[in-house]
Formats: C-alpha cells, structure tokens, sequence
C-alpha cells in the first residue's frame, strides 16, 4: 500500500494546532496546580509609564488645527533649507545670498498674511 | 513529599548521559537564566546599569540583557538612582503592573535610603518603604561589577525558592499579595510616608 501523497498535510494541520495550543494548555495546568493568578486593579491597568492613565484612546483634534499643521509644516520645510544655507553661508556669492533672501521673504510674506487673516486665531 | 535523588546517583548516572533532575529544579533553572529586567533608570546608577548590560561588562552572559520596556515583560526591577517622591507613585504603580513572580534590586544608596539627598525635602529615603526589596546594593554608583554581583544573589535565591510545600516562593502562595498600595501626593509627604506592612527598618538599641 501506497502512502497517500497528500498525508502530510494533514500532519502539518495537526501540528499547526498542537504547537500553540501546548503552551497555552501548559500555562493553564501552571497556574492551575502551582501559581495562583493574582490580577489587581493596577496590574490590569492600562500602562502608561506608570502614570494613571487619563480619558480615551481616541482622542479627536479639532479641524481648526489643519491651519496650524499646515504653517508648521512650511516653516519646518524652509528650516532644511536653511541649514545648508547657514553651513556655506560665507563661501556665498552675493546671487545666491539674495536668492535666499527673497526665499525668506517669501516665506515671511506668507506667515504675515496668514496672520493677518486670522489663521493664527483659534477658531472656536 | 520531599524527594531528593542521591547526589551520588546522579553524578554516576550523568557520566553515563542521563540527566536527572525534578520539576522545581528545571523551573527555577529557567527562571534565573532569564531574568529580564524592566528597563528604566533613574540618575546616576542608571549609567551603571547600561554599562552593566552593554558589551564590556556583558550582562547577557547571566540571561539578563533582555530589557523590556513594559512591565508586562518584566521579572526585575532594578531601581537604579534617586528615587523623588514625584517619582515614588510611578514606580510603585510600575511594580505592581509587573507579573510575577517578581524582583527588586535596590541600586546605590540613594535606592536604598536616599543617600546623599537623605536630608532633601523631595527624595524618598529607600524604596524599600513601598516594595519589597530581594538585593540591595550600596554604592555611589555602584559599579558594573556590584550590579553582577547583585545579580548572582538573585539568581542564588531564585535558585533556593521552592516549588510545593510549606515553605514555597512567596508567589505561588495564594494569600500573598501581588499589589502594593502607591502613595499619593499629600500636603507635605507621600500619604502614607511608607508601607508599615512591609517597611521594617532597624532599630537602634537603647534609642
């Protein structure tokens, strides 16, 4: 007789289902026989370094914030462009100065706008 | 109840390449061969715990290199440092979060009893107020080498804690406890200044 080529599967799927199932089972016969649970209100707590923990997880930001994560990220950009500016800054040819310089002013125009529109103001 | 095989037995019958040993043995070999502490530190004694774990000093060779950044993971705390009384709910709620069976080493004298800031108003004197301590190590920081040292003790009293019976580790017995109350901030002090349930310090005679 011919063993069935497929047989092997079935001892993969047995052994699938042993393997994690073993230790799960053994812990329980541990706890069961040898170390009682002990659970408690901090042990079960949720952890935050320590600190109790304050409201929920889903924490919702107002839309009004987009205004200020969009000017945060402008200025968080030129700031990379300011530093290869600040590292050559005294082997710069006077062309490549005041490109900077309009690049700045640009920038500044924008933040000043912005204020000026009230975008710095939180919208209630 | 208690059975020990003979010593002599034993060592004739692993000549042969039967290695004999009983459930307690093998768990308490598991155990102080992968302690994994909790990671944190708290001032100076913090540096010699990295020290301890990094490449020269090698805390690994003991199965302790595995710091685990949450409680759930940890079977040591080594409060390593200064501890505030800012700090001193923290840790606690830290240790309480930790499953066990659990330990605590005691790191540098500030750990112990507060050290050079014993006199400041903001520093606890000793952890040992709030959370049992196994091993304590004086020092200012210690080194490297006390924290190893501080480390076989564990693993020497791990190794010693039995399994059944009357005498068996404090964390298999179903009446002992597993949380300790945190303090809270009060008017001047941590309410309550420590745990009289376990907080036994040494009386000086005649005083």
């Amino acid at each position: 007789m011919t063993p069935e080529p497929y047989f092997f599967l079935l001892i993969f799927i047995g052994v699938a289902f042993v393997f994690p199932i073993a230790p799960l089972v053994l812990a329980w016969l541990w706890r069961h026989f040898f170390q009682p649970a002990k659970p408690g209100a901090a042990k079960n707590a949720t952890y935050e370094c320590g600190v109790e923990s304050l409201g929920e997880a889903q924490v919702q930001f107002q839309s009004q914030f987009y205004l200020y994560a969009i000017i945060f990220l402008i200025f968080d950009v030129e700031s990379i462009f300011l530093i290869p500016f600040a590292v050559a800054f005294t082997g710069l040819p006077i062309g490549a100065f005041v490109a900077i310089l309009v690049f700045l002013l640009l920038l500044f125009e924008g933040l000043v706008w912005a204020w000026s529109k009230g975008c710095l103001n939180w919208a209630k | 109840m208690e059975q020990k095989i003979d010593e002599g037995l034993r060592s004739e019958l692993q000549k042969q390449g039967i290695w004999v040993t009983s459930m307690q043995e093998l768990y308490n070999w598991g155990r102080r061969s992968s302690i994994w502490p909790l990671q944190f530190g708290l001032a100076c004694c913090a540096i010699e715990m990295i020290a301890t774990a990094a490449s020269r000093y090698d805390l690994a060779r003991f199965g302790g290199e595995v710091f685990r950044p949450s409680p759930r993971q940890a079977d040591l705390m080594i409060v390593a440092g200064t501890v505030t009384k800012k700090m001193a709910p923290q840790i606690v709620r830290l240790y309480n979060q930790m499953p066990d069976p659990k330990y605590v080493i005691s790191m540098g004298a500030c750990a112990i009893s507060g050290g050079p800031f014993k006199q400041g108003y903001n520093v606890l004197k000793g952890i040992d107020r709030y959370i049992p301590v196994d091993v304590y190590i004086p020092g200012c920081p210690p080194r490297p080498e006390a924290l190893l040292h501080a480390f076989m003790d564990l693993q020497r009293k791990i190794d010693g804690q039995k399994l059944t019976g009357a005498g068996k580790a404090d964390h298999l017995k179903k009446t002992q406890a597993s949380e300790f109350p945190v303090p809270e901030f009060g008017e001047h002090d941590l309410e309550p200044p420590a745990n009289p349930q376990i907080f036994h310090p040494p009386e000086i005679e005649g005083a």
